[in-house]
């Protein structure tokens, strides 16, 4: 499941466009390929952070795992909700499972994320 | 009604009075403690100790070893963990009387063969792995790992290059690499392997740069295949003035065939625990050696074994070492099982350990690849990576085939490790098994393919023999009871 209206980075994080501040979450596929979440490390809101570096770390049964930022900018808000409820983002990965969202700084960037289409290609679901 | 084959807590079968022995009454007269000791240093409150027999504490203690498992008991093929028969004699040689009744701080002139023992046994790994000096206080393998990181740093800050603060580790590596050049304050930046899974100069040639300390790798890696690039990953990193470190917890596959130290590795650690038959974890302690090339030897910890004209004597003298790293020596028992075992076994020996080890590997991976995925489809060395079932079965995953190999008494494989295998089994029969065992394996292996499409409901709720069924491990990770 790769809904067209987002954009996506090859790590599968999932990136949804909102004027000037972007949102951020992994995808279907990466929820499964993890399994269960039992922990979610989450950045501050506030903090400064650099495209392509990590921002969170997801624990789940099987590994624990680097979410990176798409892009550079100030992180506005994180999903407090994960705290206690890590599998919001086995069970609702693009909705309620949503990471942090960060104010966009350089519009440019989003033009690096790719598509629904190259994403399905990456993960061989075309 | 209580369950018997259960054991209850020591304190809850306790009741006042009982006891093991009752010694015969005393013809000698007796003072009590408040006669001998001052009242200030006695405990006024009674210790809150279980009063038992001795049958039941017998009892209760083998009841609790048959709860757990071991390679004394049964096939234990976890991947990357080596986890072979530790023989028998290694625990009486190290329990003479002339090692096991010596004191940490004995003086050196009494403990000339120990020291002498020790002094040996560095000699001894330095022409194992090809490196020029060993120290032997690590007690694990991880903790050889940042006695190794450390080394790094202190030799970068001899040569003012601070700037050099990251670490290489390939994709495929096990995860204390990482942790460990984090802890010793390096960043990491990961390698990916190449589709055949091994590390290509092409791709690590974009990641070198002023920036690298050094690069850490273990060959043969985590799939169980050899670095054949290893003399020119090794001169990269050279070239641009990096240090290539060893972690040795494969150094079984390739054991008196192939030296780290030949291969410009400049540090290693060994895992005596693993490669050298030691018992692991909680049945140890472990050891974890590191040794080094010249260059960086000053900057190993210290006391050092030194051999001078009046014997051997323990050396402080290093102004450039990173100081100590554990509490007293070394684990001193596991350094004498480790060298009692190489020696049991000569270079001859040691040579047929490796291949006897690979020769099993390539036997089970043959046999195994019939039903289960090989996503790295060449001879392994002393172990190798599964990606799950073949015939994918809906419900079943590599976690069920796992609990359903303990209802054979078998200990599971490493699962979901390393991370670039998706549903990953990595098995390591080591040398340390028979052909008959291994064939029963491959029969159960294959009898679990089977039932994973003939009666997934039941493989889904393995095992049903042990001393607790599944467990839940996702409640127990997201809500930890940890009182």
């Amino acid at each position: 499941m790769v809904p067209s209206n987002l954009r996506y980075t090859e790590d599968h994080e999932w990136v949804r466009v909102e004027k000037d501040r972007v949102i951020v979450g992994i995808t279907e596929y990466a929820q499964e390929e993890l399994g269960d979440v039992v922990y979610v490390d989450l950045p501050a809101a506030g903090e400064k952070v650099k495209a392509k570096e990590a921002i969170a770390s997801i624990e789940s049964v099987k590994a624990v795992s680097d979410i990176f930022a798409p892009i550079t900018g100030e992180v506005l808000e994180v999903n407090d909700d994960l705290q206690h409820s890590p599998e919001l983002i086995n069970q609702d990965p693009y909705e309620k499972g949503w990471i942090a969202e960060i104010e966009v700084t350089d519009p440019d960037e989003l033009e690096k994320l790719i598509s629904a289409k190259e994403y399905q290609k990456l993960i061989g679901e075309e | 009604m209580k369950d018997l084959r259960r054991p209850a807590l020591l304190n809850e079968s306790s009741s006042p009075g009982k006891r093991g022995y009752l010694p015969p009454v005393s013809d000698v007269p007796e003072l009590t403690s408040d006669e001998l000791i001052p009242s200030s240093l006695l405990r006024h409150t009674p210790l809150c100790l279980p009063e038992l027999s001795e049958m039941e504490v017998t009892r209760h203690f083998t009841k609790l070893s048959q709860r757990s498992f071991g390679v004394d008991q049964g096939f234990y093929p976890l991947g990357s963990c080596t986890m072979k028969y530790n023989p028998k004699f290694l625990e009486e040689v190290a329990r003479l009387s002339g090692f096991q009744d010596l004191h940490p701080l004995q003086d050196e002139k009494n403990i000339q063969g120990a020291l002498g023992l020790w002094h040996y046994a560095e000699e001894v790994f330095s022409l194992i792995t090809g490196m020029d000096q060993f120290t032997l206080q690590p007690a694990a393998g991880a903790h050889g790992e940042l006695t190794g990181l450390f080394i790094i740093k202190a030799a970068l800050e001899d040569k003012g290059e601070t700037d050099r603060d990251t670490i290489l580790i390939p994709d495929s590596a096990h995860g204390t690499n990482p942790a460990s050049a984090a802890l010793a304050g390096f960043k990491v930046q990961k390698v990916p392997s190449s589709p055949e899974g091994i590390i290509e100069p092409e791709t690590l040639k974009t990641y070198l740069g002023s920036n690298i300390a050094g690069m850490m790798l273990t060959n043969p890696n985590t799939l169980g295949l050899f670095e054949r690039n290893i003399l020119t990953i090794t001169k990269m990193i050279h070239e641009i003035g990096g240090e290539v470190y060893y972690d040795g917890a494969n150094l079984n596959a390739i054991l008196g065939w192939a030296r780290p130290g030949d291969m410009g590795f400049d540090l290693v650690h060994l895992n005596l625990h693993k490669t050298f038959a030691t018992p692991h974890g909680g049945g140890g302690p472990g050891a974890g050696p590191v040794g080094v090339k010249n260059h960086l030897a000053k900057y190993l910890p210290v006391p050092r074994v030194i051999s001078t004209p009046q014997g051997f004597k323990w050396d402080f003298d290093a102004p450039h070492s990173i100081g100590k790293v554990k509490g007293f020596w070394g684990h001193f028992g596991v350094i004498i099982k480790a060298l009692a075992y190489i020696l049991s076994l000569g270079s001859k020996g040691l040579k047929q350990v490796s291949s006897d080890a690979v020769l099993a590997a390539n036997y089970l991976q043959t046999e195994l690849k019939e039903d289960y995925n090989l996503p790295y489809d060449c001879f392994c060395l002393h172990e190798f990576v599964l990606g799950g079932l073949k015939e994918k079965a809906p419900e079943i995953n590599t976690l069920d085939i796992a609990k359903g190999l303990m209802d054979f008494g078998i200990h599971p494989p490493t699962i979901y490790f390393p991370l670039i295998v998706s549903e990953a089994l990595m098995i390591e029969p080591t040398e340390a098994v028979t052909l008959e065992l291994m064939d029963t394996f491959i029969s159960v292996m294959r009898n679990l393919a089977r039932k994973a499409m003939e009666e997934p409901e039941k493989l889904k709720e393995a095992p049903f023999t042990t001393p607790v069924r599944r467990l839940d491990e996702v409640s127990a990770a997201r809500n930890p009871i940890l009182k």
